[in-house]
């Protein structure tokens, strides 16, 4: 059975604030869905599926279903794989849709780190107790590995094998930087250069500082309906053509370095779909590091692997007039990171450009397919992906 | 270089060999005697068959980098060690293993490199390696 076309994406909010002071994780995410669900023109009573993640807090969803005042489900979802798990959902809850479970579902993400005090990447990690049972910690904690490490480690082998170089890299960076100055939330709004992301200190080499992602407070939601529902809504929706998802790890000691799981979720995805990476009009590529987008866009499929680095340079990422627009908000390298969770804000993107809603400078004109892809984990070591297509509601 | 923190390990009924051969300064690595591979992390089921007939059988010491970073920034008790090298080492005996370099931060993937052990107090010692 195929998902392409059994469900809408109708509703979908991205929370303005970056810092947020004196609110409940709780509440965070009421306003998020209630958002998503005016935008979507649905209220409480319509929700009949759930799909949250480990940001959710209390019992699995159920606290949060109480809280939120949903007390008509009959589909209910937790699966986490971190910062995809919420493109992850978008296609579950279609899976679910189109088998009939449910026809409303509200996905949503929260999370404050930002105002917990948090304000660089790379804090605390390693250590070899702790994370109860997890059976790999004794073998990894001990050694210091922060996510910053994790992802060097990546960006080193891939320069070590194709030659990728620190100014490819950046280039990822001067475009996220560019869209985000047209993004009056976005928490970074300056544009950078190249010489600008390579004169930022080495956090780990080879990544700079200007190749890590922001930390923000904040949230997301979006919307996910059955082909009626959608038809009877006023508010534009949008089509869910494919999806796919995966999980890669150290398979045994023979870890790879080169790829991530989006070689597994972008396959499926684009299958299901039926079309290729030529056809997409905007991508929202999962952006913690610049080495993310760079690794998870030769796995996609939108150049060969190992040519990444040429692929990215030169403005190519840029919107309206590169080969590639991606992450038009600024993505999470400058506009929002939520709760170190970026699945959200790449969906969100990706109907935005798709209803003609995005920043007016960076909207791809004719926006016909779209694609938002996620990592959770981390490309280090193990890590989850979540890949959707996305078209127009007539697609 | 400054003295990395040294971590005791959780030591799970499986992994005991592992980290008892690690304080006499050797590596056991686990065996599939029904399929012939050898797993990492230890334990005693076989990810490749579902075989839990496993025995031990000591690792060289000797490996080369698979891939390495210079970490400069962490918290807590890594901040008096920084920068340290975070790396996978190819063991010779086959499996990419998460450590420490702790001679130096001037390295490059493919270099030989040898184990060191670094006492956690608790009857084992975490395996990292030096430049050969
Ligand atoms: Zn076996």
């Amino acid at each position: 059975m195929s998902i392409n076309g059994k469900a809408f994406i109708a509703g979908a909010y991205e929370h303005p604030d970056r810092e947020i002071k004196g609110k409940s994780l709780a509440r965070i995410h009421a306003e998020v869905a209630y958002g998503a669900l005016q935008d979507a023109g649905l209220s409480v009573d319509d929700v009949d599926g759930y799909f949250c993640a480990g940001d959710a807090p209390g019992f699995g969803g159920i606290s949060m279903a109480e809280y939120l005042g949903f007390s008509k489900l009959r589909h209910i979802d937790s699966t986490e794989t971190g910062g995809s798990s919420y493109v992850v959902a978008v296609g579950h809850a279609a899976e679910a849709i189109a088998a009939g479970k449910c026809s409303v579902a509200v996905i949503t993400l929260a999370g404050a780190p930002r105002a917990a005090g948090m304000r660089v990447l790379g804090g605390g990690g390693g250590r070899g107790r702790g994370w109860g049972d997890t059976p790999e910690v004794s073998f990894e904690g001990p050694f210091g590995p922060n996510v910053l490490g994790f992802y060097a480690l990546a960006a080193r082998r891939h320069m070590y094998e194709f030659g990728t170089t620190s100014e490819q890299l950046a280039w990822i960076r001067v475009a996220a930087s560019k869209h985000a100055s047209h993004n009056p939330h976005a928490l970074l709004r300056d544009v950078v250069t190249v010489e600008d992301v390579l004169h930022s200190p080495m956090v780990a080499d080879p990544l700079h500082r200007l190749d890590s992602c922001v930390i923000t407070d904040g949230g997301g939601a979006v919307i996910v309906v059955s082909p009626e529902v959608a038809r009877d809504l006023e508010r534009k929706s949008v089509k869910i053509l494919g999806h796919g998802e995966g999980v890669k790890h150290t398979n045994n000691g023979h870890i790879d370095l080169t790829y991530t799981a989006a070689v597994i979720s972008g396959k499926q995805a684009f299958e299901e779909a039926g079309v290729t990476p030529s056809d997409i009009d905007y991508a929202s590529i999962y952006d913690s590091f610049t080495i993310t987008v760079l690794i998870q866009i030769e796995d996609l499929g939108f150049c060969e692997k190992g040519k990444g680095g040429a692929f990215v340079s030169d403005g190519a990422l840029e919107s309206p007039n590169g080969v590639l627009p991606f992450n038009t908000d600024g993505g999470g390298l400058c506009n929002n990171h939520p709760n170190n969770r970026g699945g959200m804000t790449k969906v969100i993107e990706a109907v935005r450009q798709l209803r003609g809603e995005a920043n007016a400078p960076v909207q791809v004109p004719d926006c016909q397919i779209a694609l938002a892809h996620g990592t959770g984990g981390t490309i280090g070591a193990r890590h989850g992906s979540g890949t959707v297509i996305l078209g127009q509601p007539d697609a | 270089m400054p003295e990395l923190p040294v971590f005791p390990p959780t030591v799970s009924p499986e992994a005991k060999p592992f980290w008892d051969a690690t304080a006499e300064g050797k590596i056991l690595l686990p065996k599939c005697n029904d399929c012939g591979t050898v797993i990492w992390y230890p334990r005693t089921t076989c990810p490749e068959c579902m075989s839990s007939d496993v025995s031990w059988f000591e690792a060289s010491g000797r490996g080369t980098i698979y891939s390495f970073a210079v970490v400069r920034r962490n918290g807590g008790p890594w901040r008096d060690a920084l920068p340290y090298v975070l790396a996978y080492v190819e063991l010779e005996e086959g499996p990419r293993i998460l450590t420490n370099i702790v001679d130096t931060i001037d390295l490059e993937c493919g270099q030989s490199v040898e184990a060191v052990f670094a006492d956690t107090g608790e009857g084992n010692a975490l395996v990292r390696f030096k430049t050969v």
